[in-house]
């Protein structure tokens, strides 16, 4: 039989340690890390958004404008690309492979800016309902990416210093040592703007 | 240095667990501090902001009963604000930092719409919660806006535009089955869940016999105490929300849901 008093003790020090380690940074870590994987789950998926669109978008603006071979073959190409480069979120601690996948998306965006100011010289295409929705799409999904960015961007930040701050930096340190800083977008968001469609005009 | 690492921490863990904890407040107060100060949107004051005085009091009414019925409805919360200025931002990110900051929607189903309207900037634009991407989506906002509030707008009828655009939302959120019919169900298990209302209980008998297992020694006891040491509890996080803004307002109060916004909807100008 235990005596009352070291009992009491070992209750004493669960609560203290118990309070103390969730209450202190030891589980923002992994709550922050997860919180911003899945932010990237949610970048990529509205990239992925995009390019499903870019086929259906081809094919109308073919239908109008099948002379401008170079520009639709030049977005076709691009999307092949950008669907081909995917990160995983567990590996995107890694810049260049970042890089990658960002100059990949920016060339979709620049190949499919080309396609709307060519397809302005249209205006059979321009009236056409199919693409009027297609665009209206399309313009909705470059404000998702931008959101999308931007959260991932902060979530990004959140984790990032929970590592490098006090007082979840000594688990960083100890028991999540294996846990490196995640990368978040450099490029400008001028690059990643998308191409503007003006309506009603 | 190969010695007098270990043995100075251990016994300073009390001290430092102490200032872990008191900087963690300090942080966390700095923060609020800073989220408040940062806030320089509207308030939520009702159904209807009309910051820009764009509607007169009997369109208001007429437009806060429609929503307010759209809301008992169906629970969707589509709010219509109009501002004087942007605030030098585009329309697009403004919108979704407002209807964020208001968190329109009910939290699991982000089934919101901000209707916002810069008659200075001459922009218009519906921003959609995730929860109705699917029923009100980006080429049906846009057919929205291009149809029937540019047009109004552009010849100076703010009231008019407005009204046809709030009863078009309306019409698309409503008449769309998929999202429309299982509402009342999903009011019910809200209601009901009725995991939610033993968990208190459930939490409780645990950590009661916890307590006695670890007043006795036993084995569970310890298994109970190395989980917590190696992280069981999930409590950490972010605070408990609160809605938006309550305000008296002509509707009575009203308050966000608690959703949140993805980018959805489509902007239009004039």
């Amino acid at each position: 039989m235990r005596s009352l008093s070291s009992s009491l003790r070992s209750v004493a020090i669960v609560i203290v340690l118990g309070s103390s380690v969730s209450g202190c940074g030891y589980n923002r870590i992994p709550t922050d890390e997860e919180a911003a994987k899945a932010q990237w789950a949610e970048v990529q998926n509205q990239y992925q958004r995009r390019a499903d669109l870019v086929p259906n978008l081809v094919a109308t603006v073919q239908g109008y404008a099948k002379q401008e071979k170079d520009v639709l073959i030049s977005v076709t190409e691009a999307r092949a690309k950008a669907t081909s480069v995917k990160i995983d979120a567990s590996t995107i601690t890694d810049p260049e492979k970042l890089k990658e996948f960002e100059a990949a998306q920016a060339q979709l965006s620049g190949a499919l800016g080309r396609l709307l100011a060519v397809s302005e010289n249209y205006p059979d295409l321009k009236s056409n309902q199919n693409f009027l929705a297609l665009q209206s799409q399309l313009e909705g999904t470059e404000n998702r990416i931008t959101v999308a960015r931007k959260d991932y961007i902060e979530s990004v930040r959140v984790f990032n210093t929970d590592l490098q701050t006090f007082p979840s930096l000594i688990w960083a340190k100890t028991v999540f040592s294996s846990k490196k800083p995640m990368v978040a977008f450099t490029a400008s968001e001028a690059a990643q703007t998308a191409p503007k469609v003006d309506f009603g005009k | 240095m190969p010695f007098g690492s270990a043995h100075p921490v251990r016994s300073r863990r009390p001290d430092l667990v102490r200032a872990a904890c008191l900087m963690v407040f300090a942080i966390l107060t700095l923060w609020l501090g800073a989220a408040f100060a940062a806030a320089s949107y509207p308030a939520l004051t009702g159904r209807v902001v009309d910051g820009a005085n764009l509607l007169s009091a009997a369109t208001r009414n007429t437009l806060e009963v429609k929503l307010k019925d759209l809301e008992d409805k169906s629970q969707i919360q589509l709010e219509v604000a109009t501002v004087t200025s942007l605030g030098g931002m585009e329309i697009e990110p403004y919108a979704n930092e407002l209807f964020r900051s208001w968190k329109l929607g009910q939290t699991k189903q982000n089934n919101g719409v901000l209707l916002l309207v810069a008659p200075n900037e001459h922009r218009v634009r519906v921003e959609v919660g995730y929860g109705l991407e699917g029923t009100l989506t980006d080429a049906v906002s846009k057919v929205i806006i291009a149809n029937a509030m540019t047009p109004r707008f552009k010849a100076g009828d703010f009231e008019g535009g407005i009204t046809r655009g709030v009863d078009d939302i309306i019409t698309a959120l409503t008449t769309d089955s998929a999202s429309w019919q299982p509402m009342p169900q999903i009011r019910n298990v809200d209601q009901q869940s009725p995991i939610d209302t033993i968990m208190p209980f459930i939490v409780f008998a645990i950590f009661i016999v916890v307590f006695i297992s670890i007043l006795r020694g036993g084995i569970l006891g310890q298994i109970v105490l190395s989980m917590l040491l190696n992280g069981g509890g999930r409590s950490g996080g972010g605070g408990g929300f609160g809605g938006g803004g309550f305000g008296g307002g002509d509707g009575g109060g009203f308050s966000g849901g608690g959703g949140s916004s993805g980018g959805g909807g489509a902007s239009g100008g004039w």
